[in-house]
């Protein structure tokens, strides 16, 4: 055989570990599972947007947008008086409508009169993600289809309309969005959406951050008392395991929490900016995160670090040596990562059953949640999250010291046949 | 009042049995060498006396506190030398004695520390990145922080594996002082000529049992051996 192959046999034999597969394997599942998910909200939310119709305008351009709207949508209310309108919202709640449009009756006349014809739409929100405000979307272009089919039908009739731009935008939107039993007056779904995930961004990118670099730090730390030959020692020395497995989590968390001041800090400019741009406040639709909210994010924040970390650590007595301390945190990095993607693409409260379980069990959702939750009052999802996490956290350095106090932490012999591959032996 | 007392002790990995119902008992005060080819149990029986194994079957009582139930207590007395020990390696010398000695009582501390630079005789090397010893000024400084602390019972598995034989002397000269100021000490070895020098009795150990116990002169007349080395080849391979 010849050096090279020799050498590239001998590399492939060593990186062809279940240490390296197994993470790899598990993600691949994980993102296999979302992936199925995600493409069910998509599948749905690009289906003809179900929408209830009240048209009081029985004229020409009244019929032109009734018309495209029965033939492009899926209209499951059907009015001809506004007096209907808190039926016809009912009704679209029911059957999981997005909108209800409201043709008035003077629609034509003040198009035919150089006026903008308004075509009142209201939204029924249900999520804020970005799959959630997809049949929106889709609707929005509807309605702009509506626009472009009045302004051929001016054209062909040859009105004595003689303003170019009127004509190429003959109607005027006036929008109302219901979300989560508020109203908001001249708001769409998708500005409230693209409002909230400015504000609530920041967490989640944090949160990440957090726990990638502070969840490094304890699986390599993990590592390095091992491949230093330090770990023997350390646990011949009189101190508890519990205070070992603390004292790693603990200057963890505090080096993990300074970067995340640091790293706070610029994001704080960076999204100052965006918030600048939107040009709304939050605040003036009655969302605001009071003191008392940023304490229970704080909470929630304190938590999942410590059971991120514990997560970490447990992680970390698996890791035979720095390399393979690398590949254990990618799998952290994925956990961490998910619930981001989740929540930036989906509200929690839309999801399907399933994915919401799994979402919920990821301990890292919670703070990258609480802030949207906050927003509306939500303490049930907040407060229940962060009680899960903490026994997620009490359980999981229950188990590090347990595992502290077993043999399994030096010679990596375990009952669980699947973790063996995970633990190679050590010569005695 | 035996200071590590070995009755019947059973440690398996798995299926593999590496050590087979082994008995054996340490004076206060004594060296006692424990020698043995490779992967016969040496490393393993030290492990399970310095608390970081649990055990079978059998009872070990060390300092008068069973292993089982006093593990907290037995690391207060005890101070173990695993045969490839390292330090942490963005320390210096010192600052890794200090890190040790916190453990400890802390009115203690200063004495300890300086007692382990003593004995790690590194000079002004000792405020040096660890990163930065030879094998021979790691080994010294592991031996120092191992025996600063003055303990009851020093484990030493192969104290002088791979120095140089100016260093191996001067660790010997060590372990032999140090048990003469009343630690007690169980060392395992490869080096016959060390055993017979500093063990006050031996065990052979072979195979995950012991097959000879007893002071080396003692054996070597009855083996009718000119050293421990042909003791311990008579023993475990005839």
């Amino acid at each position: 055989m010849s050096g090279l192959g020799n050498i590239t046999r001998k590399e492939i034999r060593e990186l062809l570990t279940p240490a390296t597969f197994v993470p790899i394997i598990l993600v691949a599942l994980i993102f296999a599972t979302m992936g199925n998910s995600i493409q069910g909200i998509q599948e749905q939310s690009q289906a003809p947007p179900t929408i209830g119709v009240i048209n009081e305008d029985n004229s020409t351009l009244g019929a032109i947008a009734s018309t495209i709207l029965h033939e492009r949508a899926k209209v499951v209310y059907n009015s001809t008086s506004r007096s209907d309108k808190q039926v016809g919202l009912e009704t679209l709640k029911e059957k999981n409508g997005v909108a209800l449009i409201i043709i008035p009756q003077n629609f034509t006349e003040r198009i035919r009169h150089e006026q903008p014809g308004n075509i009142e739409v209201y939204w029924i929100m249900k999520g804020a993600g970005l799959m959630d405000t997809l049949s929106s979307s889709i609707f929005e272009s509807l309605i702009a289809y509506i626009n472009t089919n009045i302004s051929k039908e001016l054209i062909q009739e040859n009105t004595s309309i003689h303003n170019a731009s009127f004509v190429l935008s003959p109607t005027k939107r006036l929008e109302t969005t219901y979300f989560k039993n508020r109203e908001f007056q001249g708001l769409s779904p998708n500005t409230i959406s693209g409002m909230l995930s400015s504000q609530s961004l920041l967490i989640p990118i944090v949160m990440m951050m957090i726990i990638i670099m502070a969840g490094s730090i304890v699986i390599t730390s993990m590592a390095l008392e091992k491949e230093n030959k330090t770990l023997e020692t350390l646990l011949t020395l009189p101190v508890k395991r519990t205070s070992i497995v603390t004292g790693k989590i603990v200057a963890a968390a505090v080096i993990g929490l300074l970067l995340a001041i640091i790293y706070m800090i610029g994001m704080q400019f960076y999204f100052s900016g965006f918030q600048f741009s939107a040009g709304l406040n939050l605040a003036s639709y009655g969302l605001v995160i009071t003191s008392m909210d940023f304490i229970w994010i704080g909470v929630s924040l304190f938590i999942t670090l410590i059971a991120g970390l514990s997560l970490c650590m447990l992680m970390g007595t698996f890791a035979k040596n720095y390399k393979s301390a690398q590949t254990l945190t990618f799998p952290i990095t994925m956990l961490a990562m998910i619930p981001m993607f989740i929540t930036m693409f989906a509200d929690f409260d839309t999801l399907p059953l399933a994915l919401k379980i799994f979402t919920f069990a990821i301990p890292f959702s919670h703070p990258m949640m609480a802030p949207r939750a906050l927003l509306f009052h939500d303490y049930t999802l907040v407060i229940g999250g962060i009680v899960y996490v903490a026994i997620f956290a009490i359980v999981t350095i229950s188990i590090v010291v347990w595992v502290f106090k077993t043999d399994r932490l030096l010679v990596g012999t375990t009952k669980f046949k699947w973790l063996k591959g995970l633990t190679r032996r050590r010569r005695f | 009042m035996a200071a590590v007392e070995v009755k019947n002790l059973v440690k398996k990995y798995g299926s593999m049995d590496a050590v087979k119902g082994i008995s054996f008992s340490i004076n206060e005060g004594e060296i006692f060498g424990l020698i043995g080819p490779n992967g016969a149990g040496k490393t393993t029986t030290l492990r399970v006396l310095s608390t970081l194994l649990s055990i079978n079957s059998g009872t070990v009582t060390i300092l008068g506190h069973d292993l089982s139930k006093q593990s907290g207590e037995i690391r207060k007395l005890i101070s173990y030398l695993p045969e490839d020990a390292g330090a942490y390696k963005n320390l210096t010398g010192r600052a890794y004695l200090q890190f040790i000695a916190n453990f400890f009582d802390q009115k203690e501390v200063p004495t300890i520390v300086k007692k382990g630079i003593e004995i790690a005789d590194l000079g002004a090397r000792i405020d040096d990145r660890v990163d930065t010893y030879s094998k021979g000024m790691m080994r010294r400084l592991l031996v120092g922080r191992a025996l600063m602390t003055n303990p009851k019972l020093a484990i030493l598995d192969e104290p002088t594996s791979g120095l140089d034989v100016i260093n191996a002397q001067e660790i010997r000269k060590l372990v032999k002082s140090t048990a003469q100021k009343g630690t007690t000490v169980l060392l395992s070895s490869h080096n016959m000529l060390e055993v017979e020098y500093l063990c006050d009795r031996i065990a052979l150990i072979s195979d995950g049992k012991i097959v000879e116990e007893g002071k080396p002169k003692a054996l070597m007349e009855k083996y009718k051996a000119r050293n421990i080395e042909e003791v311990f080849i008579r023993t475990v391979h005839e």
